[in-house]
């Protein structure tokens, strides 16, 4: 088999996650709680550091 | 240890081994074996995901870690929710849909088949290595605060961790790291909570004062080991490398009854792996607040060799080095309580100054652990393969946890190695029968009892290479951090070949593979100009963006000047 590129993306499925109808919408939110996990990290390290 | 402490530990491990053999022991069908059961669900593979990276290191070492350096190195996790998003994005839903065993396979479809057993060879090379280590390490410890014979503890877990991998295949390894990582959580909230209950009340702002809560650093100095730079650039390629193209973390994900499993799977890991590995280092931090407090904290934690050594020739001078820890110790013990009394008043002056007199007091302690920790390792020079850091958790465990619980928290340690031991050994059977062993004999590619077999063989043979090569480690000083160094090099070369195949469609199979040859070859000079240069060393987490983005441009430049006809896929 001869494949000079990768295949066409297979077909979305929706998450199945209640709140989320896509998964970039699960993307976005994994992203938004790390942000605020390494934010109360900073205010962690300032109040006790 | 009494005899329920026995009873725990063996039931939790040997139980758990059990079951998984025998819930799998029908495996016959080769999908099954490689992939696991095509209904596994996000859970199992979410808590498959993170056994199969912590190891027993993680829970035994990490507390020591964080004891003696502060909680900084949960930045090393930063980069990970990121190259996860990535892994869901755009890795996993290209496996499923060809339908591969190994991130290998893809390779040869993509390119040709000398890429592929690039790709494969790099990883076996590695991992066969790694997974010794993965015995060895907590062995080591284990073996020497319990009195246990090296050599027999080492064989027996590994040989336990054949038992079911081979039986079973996928489907045991992601059913018994459920329970694993079952017990391992329960093993580490009872630890956790029990320290809480012998802590004063000050013990976070006490551990702040004493430098040991800087959790993120935004130093831009690429020579600081970890910032939150490095972090998250560093440690996204690291991740991505590791999730994306390491086949004991491919196959767990691979699986599962439809992609979205295998999504959610990883997306779990995104969400709780900073949170778990934070949880792991602050217990390291309390423990350090712990034995402040302590009457008689130990001088070094590696007190089965201290102890020898008391009773030895030498036992004037470490002795005189113990009371004169004992009585630095009392006099840190007396600052640290003069500085949370000015804190308590809201004195600034008085705080700030008590504060200095706490820090100076530290110091001087230090010295003479220091000092301690010398003199035991030119005493018996087989100290010097671990940290004296690596016990204090397992200190703190055999001293202070009830029986029961003292069984548990050991059964933590051998769950956690048996995890990651057998997510190893599964992928290692898995990519030497597919990308090996099928490749040359291609004849037997639709043989599926015949594969099953051997992929069984495989499996078995590496899980006694790594026994093997565990003892042979035991003979070879500071062999484990040269391995560590061995698999940071060698990760961003190949991340760099599948971020081409994926993102780079124009280029082909030779270009690829010399550059991901050229782009290794930039990123051991740069270790070796570093060794060779220190005022130039960078942080090792910069090898990974540096041997990434190198393999990629080269790739892309060699792809310009070589002929156009060059690929064949495999």
């Amino acid at each position: 088999m001869k494949t000079s590129s990768n295949p066409p993306p297979p077909p979305e499925e929706a998450p199945g996650v209640p709140g989320f109808r896509t998964w970039l919408g699960v993307y976005l939110f994994v992203l938004a709680a790390f942000i605020v996990v390494v934010l109360v990290l900073t205010l962690f390290t300032r109040t006790y550091a | 240890m009494n005899l329920l402490d026995w009873l725990v530990l063996l039931g939790a491990v040997v139980g758990v081994a059990g079951y998984g053999t025998w819930r799998t022991r029908h495996t016959d069908n080769l999908n099954t074996y490689l992939k696991g059961n095509s209904t596994t669900k996000w859970g199992t593979i979410g808590l498959s995901v993170m056994a199969t990276q912590a190891s027993t290191i993680t829970y035994l070492s990490l507390p020591g870690q964080a004891t003696e350096n502060g909680i900084a190195f949960i930045q090393n996790y930063f980069g990970l929710p990121l190259a996860l998003i990535v892994v869901c994005a755009v890795f996993l839903p290209i496996y499923r849909k060809l339908g591969v065993y190994t991130a290998y396979e893809y390779l040869g479809q993509r390119f040709d088949r000398k890429t592929r057993l690039l790709g494969a060879g790099i990883f076996v090379f590695q991992r066969g290595l790694q997974a010794g280590i993965t015995i060895y390490a907590p062995a080591i410890i284990l073996s020497t605060v319990l009195g246990w014979r090296l050599d027999l503890t080492i064989i027996c877990t590994g040989l336990l961790a054949i038992v079911y991998t081979v039986t079973g295949g996928s489907a045991a390894v992601n059913l018994t790291q459920k329970w694993q990582m079952g017990v391992i959580f329960g093993g580490m909230l009872s630890a956790f909570v029990i320290l809480l209950t012998k802590l004063p009340a000050d013990a976070l702002p006490i551990a702040g004062a004493l430098g040991k809560l800087q959790a993120v650093d935004y130093n831009p100095d690429l020579k600081v080991r970890y910032t939150v730079w490095s972090g998250v650039l560093g440690g996204f390629f690291l991740s991505l490398s590791y999730f994306g193209t390491d086949q004991s973390q491919v196959q767990r994900y691979i699986g599962g009854a439809r992609l979205r499993e295998g999504r959610l799977g990883l997306m779990f890991n995104a969400l709780l792996k900073i949170p778990m590995q934070l949880f792991i280092v602050i217990l390291g931090a309390l423990l350090f607040v712990f034995y402040q407090f302590q009457p008689h904290a130990p001088v070094v934690y590696n007190q089965t060799q201290w102890q020898r050594q008391l009773k030895g020739p030498e036992a004037a001078n470490f002795r005189a080095l113990e009371e004169k820890y004992t009585v630095l110790h009392d006099q840190k013990q007396e600052k640290i309580r003069a500085w949370a009394a000015a804190q308590n008043a809201h004195n600034p002056a008085v705080t700030a100054e008590a504060r200095r007199d706490m820090l100076a007091a530290q110091s001087a302690a230090d010295a003479v652990r220091k000092e301690a920790r010398t003199a035991l390792q030119a005493a018996d020079p087989t100290t010097k393969k671990t940290k004296d850091s690596d016990f204090v958790f397992i200190h703190f465990i055999l001293t202070q946890l009830p029986h029961g619980i003292i069984g548990l928290l050991l059964a933590v340690m051998f769950a956690s190695a048996l995890s990651s031991k057998a997510g190893e050994l599964n992928a290692l059977g898995t990519t030497s029968t597919i990308d090996l062993w099928r490749t040359f004999r291609p004849l037997s590619a639709h043989d599926e009892a015949r594969n099953v077999r051997t992929a069984k063989a495989f499996t078995a043979f590496w899980g006694l290479f790594a026994i093997a090569f565990a003892l042979f480690v035991s003979f070879a000083e500071n062999l484990i951090e040269a391995l560590n160094i061995v698999a940071s090099i060698f990760y961003p070369a190949l991340l760099g070949v599948f971020v081409v195949a994926f993102f780079l469609k124009h280029v082909k199979g030779t270009a690829v593979f010399w550059a991901a040859v050229a782009a290794q070859t930039v990123v051991i000079a740069i270790f070796f100009v570093g060794k060779a240069y220190p005022a130039r060393e960078i942080g090792y987490l910069w090898l990974n963006p540096i041997g990434c983005f190198t393999c990629v441009i080269f790739a892309v430049i060699l792809q310009g000047a070589l002929p156009q006809n060059d690929s064949k896929a495999a």
